[in-house]
């Protein structure tokens, strides 16, 4: 039997750490599988509660920018499909971003108690917010077909721009997370940031308002505008306002944040529990 | 063959101290180096100090296959950062560990355990967290529910068990890991004690199958028992390490020269108030020969001193021996008498042959009039009577908390022969 060696010491990383991710992809799995049946116990509703939040989140916008603000839908577009359309890919994006940024301590008791990849534990935050969301498409699928809207070619794109918001999720999130270990303010800048991250980014607005105005160019750089007008534009068609450049910004801004978030967390991971 | 060499092995930690108040936020930091950037001399009442702490220094040491290795020590001399290390939940500052083998490690009994999750649930998501494949636990989740004695409630949310069940299913499911090299810390200290005898049969039956263990225990009996190594730790270094019984003998001899005393010279650095201020507190065991500790044996005095600083009152002493948990074994008091001012001592006698072995402390009280407590020394003294047993092969942990030997006799009434 080949015997395995592990070497122990001050900021040396685990030679075989992606392969110990894989060795460790059933903890991953079940890690999941309890945040989501733990999710809606004692709870009378259960799951259509991931369905009821989207659903009231929409009529309300629909009141509010709508009906009051009268703001404009794409021409040929619905309103509320349009807003259920942004509103159901940052739902997503804010989920995970924020259950992936308070991942590491609210696992405080395995943190400190056994090893394994502390990748694991954001991971399985991604995992299940994308289940939610997979639930929450399934509400825009009602609506679609309610206000008969059927997808074209443009839908083979979907998945590009999911994985693009759970990469950005992911990204931002596992940033958060090394500082919410040692700064417990990041609970609360969270909450906030989701919040101006709404209004920053078109959901109850198309990028077509904004796309005359002098700072266009600086409101690209959100990387969610590039995400959610693509997926925008990947369900409803080409009648939804989308600029292929800001999708460029998106990819470059993800690229290059998740890679230093990723450098980050394995530069911290092995000292959590000192600071926890 | 070493499957553990640990080599100059330190952990260092960081202790900010906040002059003032508040804790080591974001908002400090921030402001902190905006400080320190644009030069300005640091507010005096306003800085961080930050101290240095070694939770383990220099440890050298190397464990072979097979050994059992008991490691033993106060609460706080490292053992458990020396544990955190070795199972990789945290690295060391300085120096370098080398293990061969898998290894499960066991630091608290029922890890990631979810409250909502039933046993059944509970037992694939622990299984999983110690390193376990799905199809181990499947393979072994008969036994498991069988070694915890759980069947009944397999299907009910573990926030519903009692203690002991939780403990044990905890302990079932780490049980039946099957790991090269395995890392317990003072998961003994809960359950019952059938349960308790359980698990340290289970365990023997892992380092009889050539296992190496790592067990980390207050409980030197068992320590005893189960290992043949022992590492002894003392305020992060590794004081002694060898065979069992010698480095065990040698600790408890240390054990009981240290805090058994505690004296303040003055008044005013003296715990009390404006009535009464306590001078010393003393436990003098009278040892028999031969022996450098307290065990069951040792008669101890308990001396107690304290200034009083009212003219003329009624004053008595009350002493309370406490178990580690906080339970009152005894409470004796002196007469009540009038005393005038200065200082005045009291001495208690706790006989041999009483207290059974355990951690115990000692609070002593003054009182006024016999129903006002003036002030309360709360664990002025903490110590620890360790066992002893002449003509015993059982060495489980003796019930109660007293061993008194009170005459007990048995005699043959009538012989008779029954056989034929």
């Amino acid at each position: 039997m080949k015997t395995h060696e592990v070497v122990i010491q001050s900021g040396r990383s685990e030679r075989h750490y992606w392969s110990d991710l894989w060795r460790n992809r059933e903890l991953l799995l079940i890690l999941s599988m309890r945040d989501i049946s733990v999710r809606y116990k004692q709870t009378a509703l259960g799951v259509s509660w991931s369905l009821i939040r989207p659903l009231t989140t929409m009529l309300i916008m629909v009141f509010v920018f709508s009906k009051v603000a009268k703001l404009p839908a794409d021409p040929g577009i619905p309103y509320p499909l349009m807003v259920l359309s942004g509103l159901t890919i940052w739902t997503f994006f804010s989920n995970a971003f924020t259950q992936v940024s308070a991942s590491i301590t609210t696992n405080a008791n395995l943190v400190t108690k056994v090893y394994f990849p502390r990748l694991i534990m954001p991971m399985s935050s991604v995992m299940v917010s994308f289940l939610d969301f997979l639930i929450s498409l399934s509400l825009f699928v009602i609506f679609a077909i309610w206000y008969q809207v059927s997808p074209d070619w443009h839908l083979l794109f979907l998945p590009v721009f999911i994985l693009l918001a759970l990469l950005a999720s992911f990204a931002f999130g596992l940033f958060f997370a090394v500082l919410n270990v040692r700064f417990r303010d990041v609970g609360q800048l969270i909450p906030f940031l989701v919040q101006v991250g709404f209004y920053a980014c078109p959901i109850a607005y198309s990028s077509r308002l904004v796309s005359g105005e002098s700072w266009y160019t600086l409101y690209m750089l959100n990387p969610l505008v590039g995400i959610i007008d693509g997926f925008r534009w990947a369900l409803l068609g080409g009648k939804a306002y989308f600029n292929p450049q800001s999708v460029l910004a998106s990819v470059l801004i993800i690229g290059l944040c998740l890679s230093l978030a990723l450098y980050f967390f394995r530069k911290r991971e092995n000292t959590f529990v000192d600071d926890i | 063959m070493s499957v553990i060499a640990a080599e100059n092995i330190s952990k260092r930690y960081i202790i900010d101290h906040k002059r003032g108040k508040g804790t080591n936020t974001l908002r400090d930091v921030v402001t902190e180096s905006f400080r320190n950037w644009f030069g300005r001399k640091q507010d005096p009442d306003q800085t961080l100090e930050r101290e240095e702490f070694w939770a383990l220094r220099d440890v050298n040491f190397s464990i072979n296959q097979g050994d059992r290795v008991g490691i033993v020590g106060h609460n706080g001399a490292g053992k458990s950062t020396l544990l955190k290390i070795l199972s990789k939940i945290t690295e060391p500052t300085t120096g370098s560990v080398r293990i061969q083998g898998r290894v499960a490690s066991l630091l608290e009994v029922g890890t990631g355990f979810h409250p909502e999750l039933t046993g059944r649930e509970n037992i694939y998501l622990n299984g999983s967290i110690l390193g376990m494949k799905r199809e181990e636990i499947r393979k072994a989740f008969d036994e498991i529910v069988d070694f915890g004695g759980i069947e009944k409630f397999l299907d009910t949310p573990v926030k519903r068990y009692s203690s002991g069940m939780y403990v044990r299913l905890g302990f079932a499911i780490a049980a039946h890991l099957d790991p090269e090299i395995m890392i317990i810390d003072e998961v003994l200290a809960v359950g019952d004690a059938e349960f308790q005898k359980k698990c340290l049969g289970k365990m023997r039956d892992v380092s009889a199958s050539g296992r190496t263990i790592l067990f980390v225990s207050h409980n030197l009996t068992a320590v005893q028992a189960l290992c043949n190594k022992t590492f002894y730790f003392e305020k992060g270094r590794l004081m002694e390490q060898g065979e069992t019984n010698h480095v065990i003998a040698s600790y408890l001899s240390r054990v009981s020269k240290t805090k058994l005393i505690r004296t303040w010279e003055t008044p005013e650095e003296a715990p009390g108030n404006d009535q009464v201020r306590i001078r010393r507190v003393e436990l003098i065991p009278e040892y028999p020969d031969k022996t450098t500790h307290i065990d069951v044996r040792t008669p101890m005095r308990v001396r107690f001193e304290f200034w009083n600083m009212m003219d003329r009152a009624n004053l008595n002493l009350s002493l309370h021996l406490n178990s580690l948990t906080g339970e009152c074994i005894f409470n004796v008091g002196t007469q009540s008498k009038p005393y005038s001012k200065g200082l005045i001592a009291g001495e208690c006698y706790i006989p041999g042959y009483f207290l059974n072995d355990g951690s115990y402390s000692i609070s002593v009280m003054v009182v006024k009039d016999t129903v006002t407590p003036l002030f309360n020394l709360e664990e002025g003294i903490t110590f620890e009577v360790e066992d002893y047993r002449e003509g015993v092969a059982w060495y489980g942990k003796w019930p109660g908390y007293v061993r008194p030997q009170f005459p007990f006799d048995m005699k043959m009434v009538e012989e008779e022969a029954f056989a034929k």
